[in-house]
């Protein structure tokens, strides 16, 4: 009887945890890493949950299977940086609206030894064609994230396959931006990674940004609250009320005030209304 | 070897100056595994013991089963337990994806088998030795497995800890269907990765440092229940 006693106590407690988060405001963003990775939520959160009481929980995975979980329902807002599959996941009607949220830039880093020669370029393309051309290593996300979509889109442009060389000078890691650059960093690959993670990861070694500059490498983050039509489970309102403060003047100007090593990760863009 | 050097004394500090954020994680971490540990007791100990003094056609089978299944890959079982949870899967009202709870589910799923297969395998060498003072006695089969479960309860506890070894060490299983939500669903194991990933290796390093001593603890908390009851009974 001892057993069965304790066996229902577990259950008894399970249930009192599980609503007591539900009776507590609270939304779920579904989100890219590098806005978590690099403390901006940290930053930003306690000043809208101070503001409005809503408590927001970030499940901080790749852009696309950020977008996916969202599809299945998971999440109360989307907050990622990928347009063309955001404005996809609007017109599938599984967003309410997109708004263009804050900028930063993507930069290429490699070692000091610089074995394809491109460091100072400013033009992406020629320097991942003098990558690939040297067949010198270059460690990829390959995880349909946002950064991998950008970073495939500029391969396109340069007219080089990375591809035909996957396992060979091309390694596609799988894995989120912080793995691929510890990965890349241990076995000496060109990585294209965005600046925010750049900034505040820890473990550079002799790693610095080799390209940088290019308006091609520009890297917009835009916020999109999910369409309760699609997904009855999502509460708008407080939803609403987060992506609205995030493009309001308070939150653009709390994105702009967050910096790592008095540097500035995200630069503010939200239309004005 | 520098890296850890550094990982030890950061280890040190972060337990020495009490830092909240390092004992909630740890509190869940435990509430977790030890949560699914009981679970997976529950129905593996029973499952176990049933299967252990059953004689019936295909039982190869689902013994091979069951001990293929202690090899369930967590991110499978993440990915299972995702798709049932998720707000479009079949338990989705439930609204429990991304809490503790469904991480429990997870980790119970995880190492139910283990549990069961290796109580088996105990419970299998026990009832040979007793099979045939359990007929004389005319046992009914909940009396025999019970009367089991009792004698070894020693050797249960071992597997049981092997069980609950699994269940804190894993992350592909919780890091999917609790999401690492910092004060909500962030355990050890996930903040291990988060930190990995910005980078910060020594901290990564330290507080793996701190999930080895509490795996310590919690074995020598059993180690202890046990020769204290084994004392107890040779008084």
């Amino acid at each position: 009887m001892k057993l069965s006693h304790t066996f229902g106590a577990s259950l008894a407690a399970l249930t009192i945890a599980t609503s007591a988060l539900a009776s507590e405001q609270s939304i779920i963003v579904q989100s890219t890493t590098s806005t978590a990775n690099s403390g901006l939520y940290d930053y930003l959160l306690p000043l809208f949950q101070d503001k409005t009481g809503i408590q927001v929980n970030v499940v901080a995975v790749g852009t696309g299977q950020a977008i996916r979980n969202a599809q299945n329902c998971d999440g109360d807002v989307l907050l990622v940086h990928a347009k063309p599959a955001e404005e996809k996941f609007v017109e599938a009607g599984f967003g309410v609206t997109r708004t263009d949220l804050m900028y930063n830039d993507f930069v290429v880093v490699g070692p000091t030894g610089d074995p394809a020669q491109v460091a100072g370029l400013t033009d992406v393309q020629e320097a991942l064609g003098k990558i690939a051309q040297a067949g010198a290593l270059f460690a990829s996300r390959g995880d349909d994230s946002g950064t991998h979509k950008k970073e495939v889109a500029l391969w396109a442009e340069t007219g080089v396959d990375p591809t035909a060389a996957s396992g060979d000078w091309y390694r596609e890691t799988g894995s989120g931006m912080g793995a691929t650059l510890n990965a890349g960093i241990g076995m000496g690959a060109y990585v294209m990674t965005d600046r925010a993670t750049w900034i505040s990861f820890a473990n550079k070694q002799d790693y610095e940004i080799k390209v940088q500059g290019d308006e091609d490498l520009f890297n917009q983050y835009g916020v999109i609250p999910v369409d309760p039509g699609k997904c009855p489970s999502v509460q708008i309102e407080a939803a609403q009320t987060f992506a609205d403060w995030l493009t309001s003047q308070e939150g653009q100007s709390a994105i702009a005030a967050y910096k790592v090593d008095d540097q500035q990760l995200f630069f503010p863009n939200a239309p004005k209304n | 070897m520098q890296g850890i050097g550094e990982a030890v004394s950061l280890a040190i500090q972060l337990v020495i100056t009490g830092n909240a954020d390092l004992f909630e994680i740890v509190a869940l971490s435990l509430r977790v595994s030890l949560s699914a540990t009981f679970f997976a007791c529950l129905i593996g100990l029973p499952l176990g013991a049933l299967v252990a003094i059953s004689r019936f056609p295909g039982r190869g089978a689902v013994l091979v089963l069951m001990n293929a299944l202690m090899g369930l890959p967590p991110v499978v079982v993440g990915l299972l337990v995702y798709l049932h949870l998720s707000r479009s899967g079949p338990l989705g009202f439930l609204g429990l994806l991304y809490t503790p709870s469904a991480m429990i589910i997870a980790q119970t799923i995880l190492i139910a088998p283990i549990v069961a297969a290796l109580s088996r395998q105990v419970l299998e060498d026990l009832h040979g030795e007793y099979a045939e003072q359990f007929r004389s006695l005319c046992l009914t089969r909940g009396q025999t497995v019970s009367a089991l479960l009792w004698d070894a309860r020693y050797s249960l506890l071992t597997v049981s800890l092997a069980g609950f070894g699994r269940a804190v060490a894993e992350v592909g299983a919780v890091i999917i269907v609790g999401g690492n939500i910092d004060h909500l669903t962030r355990v050890m194991t996930t903040a291990i990765a988060l930190e990995t990933s910005k980078g910060d290796l020594a901290l990564a390093l330290a507080l793996g440092l701190v999930l080895l001593v509490i795996a310590l603890g919690v074995n020598a908390a059993v180690q202890s229940l046990r020769m204290s009851a084994r004392r107890h009974a040779y008084v």
